[in-house]
């Protein structure tokens, strides 16, 4: 069913659900998830949205509840998105950011994480420079936990935002070709999205420079590719990935004006794609390095709905996770 | 189980209530429906059709979604959370008479959560409040302005109203549901 599906009559007929609730307590990455755990975060989400155009953007869902935002790597779209999902779910919500806590002081993340679940927070949305910190959590708190980007592992949030803005545009992902582009070797976005899109049946290619395609990548059941040419041909959705130049510890590329020349969406090199196709980045952008200008702004751009889905998405993953229980795998009717 | 309305007379009594509601606010003007999820959202249709064909004027209807207002979610230490659905309400509801609309009226919890998800969309000139049945039980303070049925009943009792639009068929019966199964696993002491 498509997120538009409801607007066009008042009083759309209810839908049937496959799954009611989340076996997980944590979301720390998209293989967790179950296909139809994946469509019930992306409908609840749809309700979430709603919220966001109220006079009074706010319900009273989580109460009482404390959330803590353990942000130890730089982030703006995230960790706003995050806050501004916590808020409107009236959770009381605290931010810890890497530059102003005591892991300056040489305290380790294992340590400062038992000390805020010295507090007993219900949970702990976490962004950590490296692959597999959320999973170190794990044994040391209780509080729920939510992986907000773990180094070049995963971001599953940001994958369940990507679905959920094709959704506004496409029918069914089921079946569309979606070409990811970009710094592919770094991206924990391209990791999530991989398995989520696959998951609900997308053919997946993706594009990049030899020097940062990811060996074995095909065992994910994608089509790798170096022409971008022949990758956007036919495309209904194109991905771009930000060059991430921070976590490059060596020579990746030769200039960035030769990766534009050759990997940078452009009006040109989309007319190859479906008419209907619609670009999307998770940001930051890279103007004149991965898009340019032309293609940000333009007419087959999603990339700021993206973003203000980011808060419908983070809402129903708070949501859903509350309500899991205690115990692992809890399944009451 | 036994059925206390079948489709004619819930046919009939929103026919009825539609009437009564034209008559206690002089008219249509500046009416709204609002259907409570899940089966109150065609109740309020169907209201809706009734009023245009005795005022012949069409009134704005809606959906509300009580799930995020309801006061017994998070407070059970497992178990998952209720489905959320979409509210739909597409028009301003300030200075408006709004008719919200359920089909049971029980505990008045649902009807506490809806109230406060309403005020949210802003300052209503009035909401009255319109059941098919009501099955009395209430725990707070709070009373229906148009009853389809005023139906007694145990606290042992299930009372299901079923809606064409959702269930195939039109009609409310009422169940004995003291010793199901799961009643009795649950008294059972572990």
């Amino acid at each position: 069913m498509s997120a538009q599906s409801g607007t066009d009559s008042t009083l759309a007929p209810e839908r049937v659900d496959a799954v009611s609730c989340l076996r997980s307590r944590h979301l720390l990455s998209i293989e967790d998830l179950t296909p139809e755990e994946i469509l019930l975060i992306l409908d609840t989400s749809v309700a979430m949205k709603e919220i966001g155009t109220r006079p009074i953007k706010k319900v009273p869902t989580l109460r009482g509840k404390t959330v803590v935002n353990l942000f130890l790597e730089p982030s703006t779209r995230t960790r706003i998105s995050f806050e501004i999902a916590e808020k409107r779910l009236s959770a009381d919500t605290l931010n810890v950011a890497g530059g102003t806590s005591s892991l300056l002081k040489g305290e380790t993340l294992s340590d400062t994480v038992r000390n805020i679940e010295a507090m007993v927070p219900d949970m702990i949305v976490v962004r950590h420079a490296s692959s597999g910190a959320c999973h170190l959590l794990l044994d040391i708190c209780n509080a729920r936990v939510i992986n907000a980007g773990d180094g070049m592992h995963e971001h599953p949030t940001q994958a369940l935002l990507d679905a959920f803005t094709i959704r506004e545009y496409k029918p069914s992902i089921d079946g569309l070709k979606v070409v990811i582009v970009g710094d592919l070797l770094h991206s924990r976005v391209l990791r999530s999205n991989i398995l989520l899109l696959r998951a609900l049946g997308a053919d997946v290619w993706v594009c990049g420079p030899p020097t940062l395609m990811v060996p074995g990548i095909d065992r994910f059941g994608v089509h790798a590719t170096t022409s971008l040419d022949r990758a956007v041909t036919d495309a209904d959705v194109v991905m771009l990935l930000r060059v991430q130049l921070e976590r490059m510890h060596g020579h990746f590329l030769p200039s960035l004006r030769e990766y534009f020349r050759l990997f940078g969406m452009t009006t040109e090199r989309l007319r190859r794609a479906k008419p209907d196709v619609i670009i999307m980045h998770p940001g930051p952008m890279n103007r004149g390095v991965e898009i340019s200008s032309e293609v940000a702004d333009g007419p087959y751009s999603v990339i700021l709905d993206q973003v203000s889905n980011g808060v419908a998405i983070r809402m129903a993953v708070l949501y859903l996770l509350a309500g899991v229980g205690v115990g692992e795998d809890q399944v009451h009717q | 189980m036994a059925v206390v309305m079948e489709a004619d007379r819930i046919g009939r009594t929103l026919v009825r209530i539609a009437h009564e509601l034209v008559e206690r606010n002089r008219g249509v003007d500046e009416i709204a429906l609002v259907g409570i999820r899940t089966r109150g959202v065609p109740m309020a249709r169907r209201l809706a059709h009734n009023l245009l064909e005795i005022a012949g004027d069409e009134v704005p209807t809606g959906a509300l979604d009580i799930t995020l207002y309801r006061d017994d979610l998070m407070r059970h230490p497992v178990g998952p959370q209720p489905v959320l659905r979409r509210t739909e309400v597409s028009f301003s509801i300030d200075d408006r008479k709004i008719l919200l609309v359920d089909d049971v009226l029980y505990t008045g919890r649902t009807i506490r959560a809806a109230l406060d998800a309403l005020i949210d969309f802003g300052r209503p000139r009035s909401i009255q409040l319109i059941v098919l049945v009501d099955r009395g039980h209430r725990e707070l303070p709070i009373k229906a302005d148009y009853v389809g049925k005023n139906l007694p009943t145990s606290l042992q009792q299930s009372v299901q109203v079923r809606l064409a639009e959702i269930d195939g068929v039109d009609e409310v019966v009422i169940e004995d549901v003291a010793f199901t199964e799961r009643d009795i696993a649950s008294e059972r002491p572990a």
